[in-house]
């Protein structure tokens, strides 16, 4: 079962994008079309702002962001 | 001493070309490209038409506006047709200096903020000092539409001084990161990682903006106008969200030019003054390729 911290990024991911985040933890946000462009850097404040976090410049690599678990690796390593 | 802004000046060629001819030609409908980018129409140079070109007729119109001895050019060009040497040359002669130092800034996007802030520091060297940001990005598309769509032709110009004038420039912060030199770079061929430019604008500017804003103890709130790179409306709207002012503050006109890189600031300069400009300070901000980024700071004089 997929823990609070997952359903809190998919709830997030959803916020942003406007469709349901994908249950597949690894599937690409980009890829799949959820976020684009515009949407990513609102998808790095909404983290900021949930998790109370600030993402520094050193660490905006759109990589980090590209799936559920990708984004859950880079909270584990702050 | 002090420095100040005395005026602008712009030139935009007169071909427009509205997203329904790019449309046809990228394969995309107008609505996506105006959705993409808030831009409904671009200008392009004649064939004929070169960087230098334009950037004397913008000279030329800041000249008329605000006469000057010019002690000092710089022109802002990402996109001129030679190495070496720059357009400030072509452009100098052209205006008749015949020994006066000029200067290319050759950053793109974040070209003309640079020579604003340089013009700034060096007034007081070099008495008047005339920037001028020209661009033929027409000539450096190909058929990507996430770039072919933003960009279009043309030239901004201001004129910086010792001499008392309408705005004084207050401060100016300025960056550069080159490890990010590949995610914007034409090379033969323009590409554009769009994912990071995007992700690295959006955050930048605005912190940059808040830099320049904190260590001159102003609130955004307070800033009357922020005159910047028109480089997407979706991104000058989130820019606008991250600093909690009014989008309304920030003067665009880039559903009508496009993104005219370095020479965006300007001609938005240009418009802006000739409107009715609002009272309080201006941010002027500006960012791209390289990374290079920075703010300039000016006030009511």
């Amino acid at each position: 079962m997929p823990d609070s911290r997952t359903e809190k990024l998919r709830l997030l991911i959803q916020e942003v994008s406007g469709k349901p985040a994908p249950q597949d933890l690894d599937e690409s946000l980009f890829e799949s079309g959820l976020l684009d462009s515009f949407a990513l850097p609102d998808l790095v404040s909404a983290i900021e702002k949930a998790f109370s976090i600030k993402v520094p410049d050193a660490d905006l690599n759109p990589r980090k962001f590209d799936s559920i678990a990708r984004i859950e690796t880079y909270l584990e390593g702050r | 001493m002090s420095a100040y802004l005395h005026g602008f000046g712009r030139y935009l060629p007169e071909r427009i070309v509205g997203n329904a001819e790019l449309a046809a030609r990228l394969g995309k409908t107008e609505e996506w490209i105006e959705t993409a980018s808030g831009i409904r129409e671009r200008r392009y140079a004649a064939d004929g038409e070169s960087v230098a070109d334009m950037a004397v007729l913008a000279a030329q119109d800041c000249l008329r506006r605000t006469p000057a001895t010019i002690g000092l050019l710089i022109v802002s060009s990402g996109s001129g047709a030679v190495g070496f040497p720059g357009p400030a040359a072509e452009v100098a002669h052209r205006l008749g200096l015949e020994s006066t130092p000029a200067i290319d800034v050759p950053v793109a996007s974040a070209g003309s903020v640079f020579a604003l802030a340089l013009a700034m520091r060096l007034t007081e060297a070099h008495g008047d000092i005339l920037v001028v940001a020209s661009e033929k990005m027409s000539g450096l598309i190909g058929d990507d539409p996430n770039t072919a769509i933003l960009f279009g032709d043309g030239a901004g110009a201001a004129l910086i001084s010792t001499r008392p004038g309408p705005w004084k420039l207050v401060d100016a912060v300025l960056h550069s990161d080159g490890q990010y030199r590949g995610d914007l770079v034409f090379d033969g061929t323009l590409r554009m990682n769009g994912l990071n430019v995007i992700l690295h604008a959006s955050r930048k500017m605005p912190a940059v903006m808040q830099e320049l804003l904190e260590r001159n103890q102003l609130a955004a709130s307070q800033v009357g106008a922020f005159l910047v790179h028109q480089a997407n409306l979706n991104l000058l709207t989130r820019v606008a969200k991250t600093l909690e002012v009014d989008r309304e503050k920030f003067f665009s006109n880039i559903a009508r030019y496009g993104n005219t890189s370095s020479a965006s600031m300007l001609i938005a300069a240009s418009e802006w003054a000739e409107g009715t400009p609002a009272s309080g300070p201006i941010v002027f901000c500006g960012f791209g390729a390289g990374f290079h980024w920075g703010a300039v700071l000016a006030t009511g004089a």
